[in-house]
């Protein structure tokens, strides 16, 4: 019997059997189908998972013809993470010209709403020369990060301070204030930058904060969306359900917490997002061919009810993507394979 | 930017379309067939030929702006940036 070589999901080198590899690929889908209360992945496509796993080279792709394309969340903030010196029109032109890229994103280093507010006068100019000399697509990007609206960060009472004080009303009540004041925030440098001629705008790490950071980005992208029936909005998930953190928080009459990509993907229809970014956390402790299983289970039931564009995040600890700094290529490469092949997704 | 995706990615931006949508999309305005779209070489002599930009920017070929003009043009599509450009330098 043949041995596979895979990792876990820290990215630790890992040797399964061929048994014990697809005793991982049936835990995993069922793990996702009890949770999202979805269906569980098919013989078949759990045949075609083991495939994959089992092949023996390093780097595996799709078959000619099959390629997506791809979008990115804050590539000239990252770009400066990896110590490279450049200015962002050089890492936008970098990512073009040598990487590659389908399409780009311009960001701040701080990468909020709320503090690209006070200074979007001093972003627009910098989209609009990066317009004029590049080829791509260009995405203007933030967190909608409703952190960042409460003490000591900003003007509301912190709720995680009052749920333990028994003040569970007064925790509400600031996460309300909270998403009107992250609207007002939002459509106001998405407008800026529409106006600089941006191509997209995109919302990253959607409900980081619980529901109310899910709830302003449904709200804000409703706006825009009536104002510019032309906008493109990009919206990219941070975790794989919405945190009930405020527990009732509503949109259009849909209870937010606790919903899944499947159920997600339907708001952000509603709200007029024109790509959706899914997302399915990896699990450190379990193997890749268990979090990859899972994470297509979650995948194709938001890519058989979606009606827009879905872009998988497959990232270090998204999409089953490992949670290293440097994500091995044979795991990268065999999770978007699965993807792009078993999901029908349109881009990662 | 090698092959088509940046057009594809436009197209999924603009009009909304799922991958198998845009991709013979695209395939059609560019007269050539989907599997060709991500061939290189092909897209390479095939962005050259339409001035759409290309990695490699030879001299007096169309760049950024210039090849974003003939981008809109090529796959009908209003590109944000060049309807501002046309407007703000009244062409």
């Amino acid at each position: 019997m043949a041995t596979i070589l895979t990792r876990y999901g820290d990215g630790t080198p890992l040797t399964m059997s061929e048994k014990e590899l697809m005793q991982d690929l049936e835990a995993g889908t069922q793990d996702a189908a009890d949770r999202g209360n979805i269906p569980a992945l098919s013989k078949e496509e759990l045949a075609h998972l083991f495939d994959i796993f089992s092949l023996p080279y390093n780097f595996v792709s799709v078959e000619p013809g099959n390629e997506v394309v791809l979008t990115y969340d804050a590539g000239t903030l990252k770009i400066r993470r990896v110590g490279v010196n450049v200015d962002r029109i050089q890492a936008l032109q970098i990512y073009e010209k040598i990487m590659g890229a389908d399409t780009m994103e311009l960001c701040h280093v701080d990468y909020s709403f709320k503090p690209i507010k006070p200074i979007v006068t001093m972003e627009q100019p910098i989209l609009e020369q990066a317009l004029l000399s590049t080829h791509v697509p260009l995405f203007y990007g933030a967190m909608p990060n409703l952190g960042t609206y409460t003490q000591p960060d900003g003007p509301f009472p912190n709720p995680s301070e009052l749920m333990p004080m028994g003040d569970i009303e007064g925790a509400r009540a600031s996460y309300d204030a909270t998403v009107e004041e992250a609207v007002k925030d939002i459509v106001y440098a998405a407008r800026a930058m529409h106006a600089s001629g941006a191509d997209g705008i995109n919302l990253d790490t959607v409900g980081a904060a619980g529901e109310a950071d899910f709830k302003a980005s449904l709200m804000a992208a409703a706006i825009l969306k009536k104002e510019f029936p032309e906008i493109c909005i990009e919206v990219g998930m941070a975790g794989e359900f919405i945190l009930g953190m405020h527990g009732e928080m509503e949109w259009e009459g849909t209870r937010l917490a606790g919903l899944y990509p499947h159920e997600q993907v339907k708001l952000a229809e509603k709200a007029g997002v024109t790509i959706f970014g899914p997302v399915v956390n990896t699990n450190t402790s379990e193997s890749s061919p268990w979090n990859l299983s899972r994470a297509i289970t979650f995948m194709k039931a938001c890519c058989d009810v979606a009606t827009i564009p879905i872009h998988v995040n497959m990232g270090m600890g998204v999409g089953a993507v490992t949670v290293n700094d440097h994500p091995p290529v044979d795991v990268v490469s065999r999770a978007s394979k699965a993807m792009v092949e078993i999901c029908r997704l349109d881009g990662l | 930017m090698r092959a088509a995706g940046d057009l594809v990615a436009r197209v999924q931006m603009a009009r909304g379309m799922r991958i198998a949508e845009a991709k013979a999309y695209v395939a059609e305005k560019l007269s050539i067939s989907v599997s060709e779209l991500t061939d290189p070489v092909i897209m390479t002599e095939v962005r050259q030929d339409l001035q759409i930009g290309q990695i490699m920017p030879l001299p007096g070929c169309a760049k950024g702006i210039e090849a974003k003009f003939r981008q809109s043009e090529v796959l009908g599509l209003d590109i944000n940036c060049v309807d501002r450009f046309r407007d703000r330098t009244a062409i």
